[in-house]
């Protein structure tokens, strides 16, 4: 029985049709990844890119001698007596006036026009009061956060609807913020606070920043560098170059592997039982952060590290010893500065990897509310030993938060966490096409 | 701590000082004329320098600890014998420069040394963790019987006491997140991971692989925000509530998708490794016996990676277990034990986190049972490790 | 119409030419690695393929089969027609030209699955057998055709990975014949045997010859003189000459050819 190749039989367009099955559920596959990833940044990038804008009010605003410094002796220590409750009053006047001046007519009591400037707006003022005592009496022009509703309808956040059903803003003021906006008096800016600016409470979304997250998670990403790098580059230089081969070194390799894999969170629970209940150095500080974070990073560095050295021929390490050097200056002499390009990828992928971890940073009290500038170093706590947060924390506290304006503040903090990591991974892909080598 | 480390900082001024005068004394020993020198004065140097710093540096952690351990507050006399150990490593380095002398030999010591210990913290990072959690369990398990912990179905913490601790739900949850993150990381990663080795173009793998693997540098955060605002009201609004199988927004399907989503690079690009380990004669043999590619590899391919792959798929597993921030976001907060994909459940993570965030008093076993928890999971998760890791190291080892 | 001068064609040739290629080219990237190649190979004959390492005889054989396909940058340009039917043709699909023309490789390569399984793999896909008892059947004489069976059949479910070497490559040879090929490709399958394997496996090849038309690659000249009726003798991507056997042997007209048989290029 002859068969020609050129007619395909049945049996064959059969296998040929589960053959072009299998390939497309292969594609799927794959289109399935990356749409997931397309919808994850759509979805981020869609509830936290208006974050960078703010809905700012620029006000004159009188301030009074009689409100902010009754005694007039302009002394500062005197005038910090006047809490912010006592400049309220001053914000209302303003933009009840400005409202006035516009020719706007509104039903809104002044106290619900007063509402739409931020309950920050009054801690702003006070500070630039206090900074200069000499202004008091002068008539300054502000500009002001409005409030988180307000903010929340010019980025189409708040709508008329929901105005309605809502205790913090009305129909009314929704409508006299736009005829604010149209008059100029009403502006949105990109918000360089969000940057700057710490965490605030629950009822003022508005003024929430990142300042201190980032700068907590700066220094957290110190301490793991100046811990985990060296650390791990000694142990890979020992394991790789150095340890005999037997069961001990067996024990600690099947140890790093297994470490690698360990559950982020355990390393809080040894965080908090070591650091905070055992050394009792402070809770939620960049330190213990950075200690654990360092734990965690350690196996990842140590596996790229190894890597690297192995990729380093014997033949360089043979030519050294064959000149007379002895085998640690083979090693620190040849061997480690080929590999290092290597090693670097590799210690600033495991540093991305800490600056977004989260679970561990719960655990030793980062879900704390923070709203001062951790110092670098003070007596009491030594380096980084003041309460700090960090931004995937500050992400997490922001989603328990109830007003949804943290919704766009959290998603808003991812974006800036992936710029952060993208721009980690960059260097990384950039030094390893720099300077890879093939041997 | 002063009394440690206002000493600690004078040695390292001394060793230092040391470096410097040794350098200088090993050029006099050799009356400038370095080539009578045995070891070289940097490396004089160098050993006269570490001889210095690295016992009272030691000294100076065990004394940390042992204070700490005796609650005593460290006193002069612990200030004395640092300096005075630096002092003597400083004084016979010096006294010890000759021309004969191996300085090299020495310092290369002290670097090993270093080296040595430098390794052995990722054991004690093993010993910390086993033990920071037995202690605490120990201490719970004291104050709550471990076959209630264990057996009972009901998790209700309740901070006037009279708790019911049972894992029993928390583990119900965890492994049906688990389950269903599996059951879409699996079939997709390995698809991905078959089509871009097998059957992708070099160009579309170039654009593919690295895309599928921004998912892996995700942190989890993300994805857990990614739960809590879009996937969860999503499932919600269109599949849970139209269908009748709740109103919960967090629930176990939300965090298993959205996990399923953080677990398919890992699975895709482990399952990748390991079917390209399958040597390419093997994929030779069969086409040359006019087998279609799909038929290689579900009949070649994938037995002959089958090992690795079932390695990968538990390391994945024990990734899903022990992952929290997308449980804590996304899954919910009640205990509950149901079938119900639907319904919010909570998971083992997410009450360790939320008894170690939570007011109750440290010493209540409503807090200490975080610990227990913490090295139930951390079992759990260990077993799975080891058990893929020899799975994985055996296959390698067939092909190598 | 050009069907019928085609098969006119086919008819006129003579009968027992079984592959005939016509100006064939390959290029694996940039690299030109078989130079305008012509060739006839007959029916029921062993061909032996010759030459120093790089010279294109593997690179030719797996033209043959079109495994080629499998590679990336090979590019194959030219005409290889088997019973008068261009294989590159787009309308051929590798698949059943794969079932028509076996293929041995270098290494031995079972898979890892039983001896039964890996010899029933052939006719399973290409659905050979109607039942239980006919695979068995093709499996006990895949592997007796192979000299196996002897050895094997008290074995057949444990693992073909755990034969020796000799034996995993006549395993692989009744693999390749289960699926009733007409033409069967050999490339160096003796290369990684030792020297009774190789006696072994020879002695198989010279009977294959009955039913198959073998072309076998490989690098010793002792080999191709001991098995072959006919020699091709590649250099450089050519085809340097192509004769009888004797004739390669004893009284080459090329140059080269005589250089690489008397040991001075190679």
């Amino acid at each position: 029985m002859k068969t020609s190749l050129l007619a395909s039989d049945a049996r064959t367009k059969k296998r040929n049709a589960a053959e072009a099955r299998f390939k497309a559920y292969g594609l799927s596959a794959i289109v399935v990844a990356m749409l997931a990833l397309a919808i994850l940044l759509t979805s981020v990038l869609t509830n936290g890119l208006s974050s960078f804008q703010q809905t700012y009010i620029t006000l004159p605003i009188e301030l009074s001698e009689e409100r902010v410094d009754k005694r007039g002796n302009r002394d500062p220590a005197e005038m910090a007596r006047t809490t912010t409750i006592g400049y309220a009053p001053l914000l209302r006047d303003a933009i009840v006036a400005e409202v006035a001046r516009q020719g706007l007519t509104t039903d809104l009591s002044d106290k619900d026009i007063a509402a739409m400037i931020s309950k920050e707006a009054a801690a702003t003022v006070r500070n630039r009061v206090l900074a200069s005592p000499n202004l008091v009496g002068e008539t300054l022009t502000f500009d002001l956060l409005a409030s988180g509703r307000i903010d929340g309808f010019f980025k189409g956040r708040v709508t008329l609807e929901t105005a309605a059903l809502d205790g913090n803003t009305s129909p009314e003021a929704v409508m006299l913020a736009q005829a604010l906006a149209d008059a100029g008096v009403i502006e949105t800016k990109f918000n360089w606070s969000f940057f700057t600016a710490p965490d605030a409470s629950d009822q003022r979304p508005e003024a929430a920043g990142l300042g201190v997250a980032i700068l907590g998670s700066l220094y957290m990403m110190l301490v793991v560098l100046f811990l985990a790098l060296p650390i791990g580059v000694a142990s890979s230089i020992y394991l790789e170059e150095f340890a005999p081969k037997n069961r001990i070194t067996d024990i600690i390799e099947v140890n790093i592997s297994n470490l690698a894999a360990v559950p982020s969170i355990v390393y809080g629970i040894l965080g908090l039982a070591i650091f905070i209940n055992f050394m009792e150095f402070n809770q939620s500080s960049p330190l213990v952060g950075g200690l654990v974070l360092t734990l965690m990073t350690l196996p990842t560095i140590i596996i790229s590290t190894r890597a690297a050295l192995k990729s380093v021929p014997p033949s360089i390490r043979d030519a050294a010893l064959g000149v007379g050097a002895s085998k640690m200056q083979s090693v620190f002499h040849h061997v480690l500065p080929l590999a290092a390009p290597g090693i670097l990828t590799g210690t600033i992928i495991g540093l991305a990897q800490a600056l977004g971890e989260t679970a561990p940073l719960l655990l030793i009290g980062m879900v704390a509310f923070v709203r001062e500038y951790p110092a670098a170093f003070t007596p009491e706590a030594g380096l980084f030993g003041e309460a700090s947060t960090a931004l995937p924390v500050q992400v997490y506290n922001w989603t328990q938060r109830s007003d949804p304006a943290f919704v766009e503040r959290a998603s808003g903090a991812i974006i800036t966490l992936l710029v952060f990591l993208l721009i980690m991974n960059a260097v990384a892909i950039y030094l390893r096409r720099r300077f890879e080598r093939r041997w | 701590m002063q009394m440690l480390t206002t000493p600690l900082l004078l040695i390292f001024a001394l060793a230092l000082a040391g470096y410097f005068l040794a350098k200088s004394r090993a050029l006099q020993v050799a009356g400038g004329d370095i080539r009578t020198l045995v070891s070289l004065p940097n490396q004089h140097a160098l050993s006269t320098a570490l001889a210095t710093a690295v016992p009272p540096t030691a000294a100076v952690l065990l004394f940390a600890l042992y204070a700490r351990l005796s609650q005593a507050e460290p006193n002069w006399f612990f200030a004395l014998i640092i300096i005075g150990l630096g002092v003597t490593g400083f004084a016979l380095s010096l006294i010890g420069i000759k021309t004969d002398s191996r300085a090299r030999i020495y310092a290369e010591r002290w670097i090993l040394g270093l080296l040595i210990f430098a390794s052995s913290i990722a054991i004690m990072t093993t010993i910390g963790i086993v033990f920071s959690m037995l202690f605490e369990s120990l201490n719970f398990f004291g104050q709550y019987d471990w076959r209630d912990f264990f057996f009972s179905t009901t998790w209700s913490p309740n901070f006037r006491g009279n708790s019911d601790l049972g894992i029993l739900p928390l583990l119900w949850g965890t492994l049906y997140v688990s389950f269903i993150a599996l059951l879409f990381a699996v079939p997709i990663g390995l698809f991905a991971a078959i089509y871009l080795s097998e059957y992708a173009s070099p160009r579309m793998r170039s654009v593919a692989k690295p895309a599928i693997e921004v998912l892996a540098g995700i942190p989890t955060i993300v994805y857990g925000l990614f739960a809590l605002i879009t996937v969860g009201p999503l499932l919600r609004d269109y599949f849970a509530e139209p269908m009748g199988f709740g109103q919960s927004a967090s629930s176990v399907m939300t965090a298993g998708l959205v996990m399923g989503i953080m677990l398919i690079p890992f699975v895709s690009s482990l399952s990748d490794d390991i079917i390209n380990a399958v040597p390419q004669a093997m994929r030779d043999g069969s086409l040359g016996l006019g087998a279609t590619p799909s038929e290689t590899i579900r009949q070649v391919v994938i037995p002959a990676a089958l090992p690795g792959i079932v390695g990968a798929v538990l390391l994945a597993a024990s990734r899903a277990i022990g992952e929290t921030m997308i449980v804590v976001l996304g899954a919910g907060a009640a205990a509950r034990l149901s079938l119900n994909p639907f319904e919010a459940m909570t998971t083992v993570t997410v009450k360790i986190v939320s008894q170690l965030t939570g007011d109750t008093d440290f010493a209540s076993p409503e807090t200490l049972v975080a610990f227990a928890l913490g090295l139930t999971l951390f079992v759990i998760t260990l077993g799975l490790n080891v058990f893929a890791l020899y799975i994985v190291r055996k296959y390698r080892e067939q092909y190598e | 119409m050009e069907d019928m001068t085609q098969m006119d064609r086919a008819m006129s040739t003579e009968q027992d030419i079984k592959i005939s290629a016509k100006g064939v080219q390959v290029y694996y990237g940039d690299n030109h690695a078989i130079k305008d190649v012509d060739v006839e190979i007959e029916d029921k004959t062993v061909t032996a393929f010759i030459g120093p390492s790089g010279c294109g005889k593997s690179t030719f054989l797996r033209c043959i089969n079109r495994m080629n396909d499998t590679i990336d940058v090979a590019r194959v340009m030219g005409d290889i027609r088997i019973d008068g039917e261009d294989i590159y043709d787009p309308k051929v699909d590798p698949v059943q030209l794969r079932a028509k023309v076996g293929m041995v490789f270098q290494k031995p390569n079972p898979f890892p699955k039983s001896i039964y399984d890996n010899v029933a793999y052939g006719p399973k896909i290409h659905g050979l057998a109607r039942n239980k008892a006919d695979l068995d059947e093709i499996v006990e004489k895949s592997l007796r055709k192979a000299a196996l069976w002897n050895e094997a059949k008290d074995r057949l479910d444990s693992p073909g990975t755990g034969l020796s070497g000799g034996q995993q490559q006549r395993l692989c040879i009744a693999r390749a014949i289960a699926t009733a090929p007409e033409v069967l490709l050999m490339d160096e399958p003796c290369s990684a045997l030792d020297p009774i394997a190789t006696a072994q496996v020879e002695e198989l090849i010279d009977e294959l010859r009955q039913s198959f038309s073998v072309v076998i690659v490989t690098h010793s000249m002792q080999q191709a003189a001991r098995v072959s009726q006919k020699t091709a003798f590649f250099h450089l991507g050519n085809l340097v000459e192509y004769d009888d056997t004797d004739k390669i042997f004893t009284n080459p007209q090329d140059p080269r050819t005589e250089s690489y048989i008397s040991g001075r290029i190679g």
